[in-house]
């Protein structure tokens, strides 16, 4: 039965995208969008990079414009928690009351996780938001000694090097043997690691975080666990991020690292999740997902929205290729697919000397991931050859 | 309606011209080329989807 009445929970990159989708496939009943953050919805890939540099302001990164999102014409509620919900009953909880709902697209996304004992520690951020950033790059400005920076995921990397394009200190500690390594396999995370040595960061792997000292109330030092200190006043936590579902513990709902959805994003009958909130079995891979990406969470959100205006008889199964870039000082670092330490490997351009490539990745015979540095347009050709469904020796062989 | 690239946000990445192959063109070259900087109003959704897709905001319709 399609939908009369939707709400969608999460205002961000999914939750929006799942609205505007609902638009244009011509559903006009009531769309209520509600969202716990008092800005209007935003983009965040900007957020660690051209905003915490101080080169663009929040007005720059808007994700629809005010007139078309107008036109959307949406039951807006910002600054608006959802609390709870009841499968059997339909109810959602708000802190502004309870509503019945019709069908709803679940887009609350993630939040970062944080050190045990620093969340009332001045100078110690994590980066998720618009406020977050904000308050970093206010201390930023204010030129502190040395920054911190505790995980060199995506997130860590893109701050070390945006404060080192600010010229500030930089120490970053993980306790892999290599930056991005557990993503990127060893040989790539140790040509990253060159990266930021390079451009003069303190670079600190192998060891973790014992615990961050204060005095004051204001951090002062990171003690890492081989005994080491390292002085900073500004402390950054970028040690990935959970999904965020409490509000639907209880619920009926399958929660198990994100909202559990079947093939087609449907998390029971009415109900869809997208984003970095939702896990669903990707066909096309033949694994259970839950993606942190910008792409996946536009791609979703549409899908998600889509869904609730078909039967289940009409649904398709989401089965898209994740893709996702990463911008650290000049390189730009692309990967679409999926990459396993035991790929067959060809390089299908470049060279790691020159920092610019791209590496295809072959699992039993198939072409499954494509792994680039400064080399988005051989990324995204391969990407469309992974969606193809192409052999690896035919990926192999492609003049691209 | 008038499509304009910011070109120094631009990374040639070829999001776009995977939508639109007709419009978007990234050569060779690694440099993205406008094919048609004014389409048809008829095709103004797929040119929005361009400019959401493009993950570096580069694309902006004018008009
Ligand atoms: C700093 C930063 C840089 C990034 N850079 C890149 C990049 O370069 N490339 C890339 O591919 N990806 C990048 N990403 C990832 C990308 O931004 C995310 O994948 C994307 O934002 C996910 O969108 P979403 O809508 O699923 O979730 P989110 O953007 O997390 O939005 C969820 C929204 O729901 C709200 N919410 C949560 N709980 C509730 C509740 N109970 N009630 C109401 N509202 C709630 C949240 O406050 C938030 O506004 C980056 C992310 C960050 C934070
Ligand atoms: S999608 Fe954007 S960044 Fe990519 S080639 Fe097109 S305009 Fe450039």
């Amino acid at each position: 039965m399609a939908a009369q009445s939707i709400h969608i929970v999460g205002a961000s990159l999914a939750g929006v995208r799942a609205a505007e989708a609902l638009r244009r496939r011509e559903f006009d009943g009531r769309i209520v969008l509600i969202g716990d953050e008092p800005h209007r919805p935003y983009d965040r890939p900007p957020l660690s990079k051209q905003v915490l540099a101080g080169d663009w302001d929040a007005d720059r990164i808007e994700l629809t414009k005010p007139e078309k999102f107008a036109a959307l014409d949406l039951e807006l509620r910002l600054g608006v928690r959802a609390t709870g919900f009841d499968l059997a009953t339909r109810t959602l909880s708000t802190s502004d009351g309870d509503d019945i709902v019709d069908a709803m697209v679940i887009a609350t996304g993630a939040r970062c996780r944080t050190l045990p004992g620093t969340d009332d520690m001045a100078g110690v951020h994590v980066l998720r938001t618009l406020d977050h950033t904000l308050a970093l790059r206010a201390e930023l400005d204010a030129g502190p000694s040395r920054v911190a920076v505790v995980g060199a995921g995506f997130i860590g990397a893109e701050v070390a090097a945006t404060c080192r394009g600010r010229g500030l200190d930089v120490t970053m500690i993980d306790p892999m043997p290599t930056p991005l390594g557990r993503v990127l396999g060893e040989e790539i995370g140790s040509l990253m690691a060159d990266v930021h040595l390079e451009h003069g960061v303190d670079l600190r792997t192998g060891v973790g975080v014992d615990r961050l000292e204060a005095e004051g109330g204001h951090v002062t030092r990171v003690v890492l666990s081989d005994g080491a200190v390292v002085e900073a006043d500004v402390v950054v936590i970028g040690i990935g991020v959970i999904p965020n579902t409490e509000w639907l513990e209880g619920s009926g709902l399958t929660i198990d690292n994100g909202v559990v959805c079947d093939a087609t994003m449907l998390a029971a009958p009415g109900i869809t999740a997208a984003g970095d909130v939702a896990r669903w079995p990707n066909g096309r891979f033949d694994e259970v997902m839950r993606i942190e990406h910008w792409d996946n969470a536009i791609e979703q959100g549409v899908h998600a929205a889509e869904r609730l205006l078909v039967d289940d008889a009409d649904a398709l199964p989401f089965e898209p290729v994740p893709w996702f870039w990463s911008d650290q000082y000049d390189r730009k670092l692309q990967m679409a697919g999926r990459i396993g330490p035991a790929d067959d490997i060809h390089l299908a351009t470049g060279s790691f000397e020159e920092r610019r490539f791209a590496q295809l990745h072959g699992r039993d015979g198939r072409l499954v991931g494509v792994l680039g540095l400064n080399r988005p347009r051989h990324v995204m050709q391969y990407k469309t050859m992974i969606q193809n469904g192409a052999s690896f020796e035919d990926a192999v062989a492609a003049e691209i | 309606m008038k499509i304009v690239v910011d070109f120094d946000l631009c990374e040639s990445n070829a999001v776009c011209m995977q939508i639109a192959p007709d419009v978007f063109e990234v050569r060779d070259d690694d440099f993205l080329y406008l094919l048609n900087e004014n389409p048809d109003e008829s095709d103004r959704e797929r040119m929005e989807e361009c400019a959401q897709r493009c993950p570096k905001q580069a694309i902006l319709i004018e008009d």
